[in-house]
């Protein structure tokens, strides 16, 4: 079989860091080959390489056979390379045939022919079952759909690899689904694909064979079909991984969090929360399941004090908290692991010991008479960075400086660390590699252990499967649904989040 | 490089290429690079009067530079120094005029009111920014012509004595010394430079070390952290404008104080609040930082008097401030040259 591309022994070095070293990837003629590592092994810098936009210190690329040097990405353009990145690059104002055409504009005497655009993006889009609206605008489709017009845009240039980069990351289940029927069609038409991600699930159903980096180097190539989810994850971690959280039977006490008719609205002024009803009780962590974008965000931030709330009651410990400043929530009693830890979560030009007292700076013996007391404050950074095993060169280097799961160690550290009543954890896995989203987990059932209530709002069935206690499944900023993780599947899940009702989702008990 | 040594470095070499450029420039245009820069060291040290006179340039300098530095890094852009810096002048110079008191009162009441004058100029556009989200430069830049119309209405009609000026405030309010003075033979240096060297140390220790100064730097660099930390964005906003404007006053102050001893009417804005947008961008927005470009722009600006002694225009001068400003704020470019020179040395 012949080999498409061929990533022989390739070395990238930045500075002293060594984030490639030895790696082989060969990707044959029609396969979905994935490329699997933790967070920071050297996934991207490997697939930025290939395509131009590092050049490696040793090793060869071959295409088809023969060695090329891709010096820019206009190189890997012309050999048939695209990449579907992660974070779209789409011009929100534009249509799916503008940002498709973008760069490779079809004119006729200085004016851009849209009609025979259109045509060439519609035909390409049945071609591959993508089922794009060649004239809707950007800002008007679903995430999933401008996934496609990514795929689109690649196809258009002619490329006949294609670098999945953590597709799945936005996408709900259902669109997952379609994503890996989109791959399979793909193939059939002779493309390659290469996938980047650390899901093993996706790698199980989706790809044939699969390349291991763990931290920079190759640990060598698999058969999917002669593997299994363990061996992978131990090939990437470098040691055996439990996916079963363990934990013991959970036994709720007393009501720690009480909402009641909820409304809020989002930055536009709709309302994002219609309605929303919810208890949380002392020792149970109760996960909230849905899509994104049906209110999860504006729920957590009117809890938490971030956004204010229209109408409706929060109470913790039976204690009122609607229209509390931020400040006076936290003192209550509540601990919050945002969402997006660069804007809420982390100061990331303070260094990380400084970003360890955000929610308690203010209070002795941080601060005395209004002067800081360095010294403790850093004393209490040391203890959380070994206590959460935040890897950082040292408590003085900056947020921005660490990896994403040690950002969000050190948050989870600092929430944890004041012992609240109430945690609420939105997205605490997000873009984590196993191991650290093991220690998260642990780390929550540990509160909820502890006798402390735990809200986790998470996109992750499995993730919400697997922790909660109780799943509130939101859709269009209401509860439809309060599930037992054992009696329910993620079928079930899946359509009720998609609006269905109970009935019709299947049997499953109120609990 | 440490990062430390690149953010050092960057403004000297903007430094050299502004002169190294300033000087080509001169070349072209047929002049003597040398007599001139010659002359505007003559008249920058040439004797101790022009030191003295350096000391006094300095003086509002250091303190309008502060002014935007201080606000800058709370993540707002004052251009009303100038403006906060006129009031304060005005209320000064008033204070000095209208009461009869021992210099121990006088002249911290004076500067308390310039203080004042200048902290509530800046308050608005901060409270029009924090209740309404109106942008900071658009006010603060209309606040600067209102703050210029305002002052010469209020000498023209109210404090004239004569030739469009205020009558001279009360010795006891003076900042000037006989002593230092004679020191400089007679230059119009006065006690106002301890007064900006203790203002530097005022806004390093307030942003570093104290509470508050912790909310306002994490406000600066993260409005949705700091809110999420608990910390009222919208009053540490204020605060910053406040502060910034104090030290914008007190800027003022130094003018009404210590050099003139009275306001005349203004024909137009004085450079000085804009010269700080200056200082403040060359000194990274620190406090040493400001102390060392407020003491290169004195020393140009008082050396470039006397470079038509050698027959070249002072206005040359006022061409490398600028060459100067420009490469600092294209220090991304000298930045690049200076990471690509350490990587070089690495190997």
């Amino acid at each position: 079989m012949e080999y498409v591309i061929e990533m022989l022994n390739i070395r990238k070095e930045f500075g002293g860091f060594v984030a490639n070293d030895n790696i082989t990837l060969q990707l044959k003629k029609g396969e979905i080959h994935a490329l699997l590592g933790e967070n920071g092994a050297g996934k991207s810098t490997l697939m930025n390489v290939l395509f131009g936009l590092y050049q490696p210190e040793q090793g060869e690329i071959r295409v088809k056979g023969k060695p090329v040097h891709i010096s820019n990405p206009n190189i890997a353009n012309d050999l048939g390379i695209g990449m579907v990145h992660q974070h779209f690059m789409l011009v929100d104002k534009f249509t799916v045939t503008e940002n498709i055409i973008l760069g490779k504009e079809i004119t006729s005497g200085g004016q851009i022919n849209l009609k025979k655009a259109e045509k060439e993006v519609r035909d390409i889009s049945e071609r591959y079952g993508l089922a794009v609206d060649p004239q809707a605008r950007i800002s008007d489709i679903t995430v999933g759909m401008q996934q496609r017009v990514e795929i689109l845009k690649t196809l258009y240039r002619g490329a006949e690899i294609l670098i999945f980069d953590e597709p799945t990351a936005v996408l709900t289940p259902q669109e997952i689904k379609e994503l890996i029927q989109i791959m399979k069609t793909l193939i059939k038409e002779g493309k390659s694909i290469i996938l980047i991600t650390h899901k093993l699930k996706e790698i199980m159903e989706v790809a044939d064979r699969c390349t291991v980096i763990r931290k920079g180097k190759g640990i060598g190539t698999v058969n999917v079909s002669e593997t299994n989810p363990n061996e992978l994850a131990s090939l990437m971690v470098g040691r055996e991984v439990d996916f079963k959280t363990e934990k013991i039977q959970a036994s709720p006490k007393h009501d720690v969090l009480d909402i009641k008719d909820l409304i809020v609205k989002d930055s536009r002024g709709v309302s994002a929360v219609r309605g929303l009803n919810l208890t949380v009780r002392a020792g149970e962590i109760v996960g909230i399941a849905g899509i994104d974008g049906n209110g999860q965000s504006e729920f957590i931030e009117a809890i938490t004090g971030l956004r204010k709330a229209e109408k409706g009651s929060i109470k913790l410990n039976g204690k009122e908290l609607f229209g509390l400043p931020s400040r006076k929530i936290t003192e209550a009693g509540i601990g919050h692991i945002p969402q997006d830890r660069h804007k809420h979560g982390l100061v990331l030009n303070y260094p990380i010991g400084e970003n360890m007292v955000l929610q308690t700076y203010y209070k002795k013996p941080f601060s005395k008479t209004g002067i800081l007391n360095f010294k403790e404050i850093y004393n209490k950074a040391r203890t959380l960075i070994k206590e959460f095993d935040v890897r950082t060169p040292s408590e003085y280097t900056l947020a921005r400086a660490l990896s994403g799961g040690n950002q969000q160690k050190a948050i989870i550290g600092r929430e944890v660390d004041r012992n609240p009543d109430l945690l609420i954890a939105a997205q605490p896995t997000r873009g984590l590699d196993v191991g650290a989203i093991e220690f998260i987990h642990k780390r929550l059932i540990e509160q909820r252990d502890n006798g402390k209530a735990v809200l986790l709002v998470s996109f992750e069935l499995d993730e919400i499967m697997n922790v909660s206690d109780r799943i509130a499944v939101i859709y269009e900023g209401q509860i439809v649904a309060v599930v037992n993780p054992k009696e329910t599947s993620e079928q079930e899940l899946g359509l009720l989040m998609a609006g269905s009702n109970r009935k019709e989702a299947g049997e499953g008990t109120h609990v | 490089m440490s990062k430390r040594l690149i953010n050092l470095l960057t403004p000297i070499f903007a430094v050299l290429l502004g002169i190294i450029l300033g000087t080509i420039i001169m070349l072209v245009s047929g002049y003597n690079p040398v007599d001139a820069f010659i002359a505007l060291g003559q008249g920058a040290f040439g004797d101790v009067y022009q030191t003295g006179e350096v000391v006094r340039q300095v003086t509002p300098y250091i303190l309008a530079g502060l002014a935007v530095a201080f606000a800058f890094r709370v993540g707002l852009f004052n251009i009303g120094v100038e403006g906060q810096f006129i009031v304060g002048w005005l209320a000064a110079v008033w204070v000095g005029v209208t009461f009869e008191l021992p210099t121990i009162i006088h002249i911290p009441l004076a500067i308390l009111a310039a203080m004042l004058a200048g902290g509530l100029w800046a308050f608005i556009p901060g409270l029009l920014k924090a209740r309404f989200r109106v942008h900071e430069v658009i006010v603060t830049i209309m606040m600067n012509y209102i703050a210029l119309h305002v002052v010469n209405y209020i000498v023209n009609t109210k404090m004239n004595q004569g030739s469009s000026k205020t009558g001279k405030i009360h010795e006891t309010a003076s900042l000037r010394s006989e002593w230092l003075s004679n020191l400089t033979t007679g230059s119009s240096i006065h006690w106002g430079i301890i007064i900006a060297i203790i203002c530097c140390f005022i806004m390093w220790f307030l942003l570093e070390k104290t509470t508050r100064g912790f909310e306002l730097r994490a406000v600066g660099f993260n409005q949705d952290a700091a809110h999420y930390a608990g910390m009222s964005v919208n009053k540490n906003i204020i605060l910053s404008m406040v502060i910034s404007g104090c030290f914008a006053g007190i800027a003022g102050a130094m003018e009404g104080l210590g050099t003139f001893g009275y306001m005349a009417v203004q024909g137009g804005f004085t450079g000085v609040g804009f010269n700080g947008i200056a200082v403040a961008l060359l000194g990274g927005n620190t406090a040493i930082g400001v102390f060392f470009a407020a003491l290169l722009f004195g020393i140009l600006k008082i050396g470039a008097l006397s470079m038509p002694l050698a027959g070249v225009p002072k206005e040359l001068v006022d061409i490398i401030i600028a060459l100067i400003v420009f490469f600092v704020a294209a220090s991304y470019m000298i930045r690049i040259v200076l990471e690509r020179f350490s990587k070089k040395g690495v190997k």
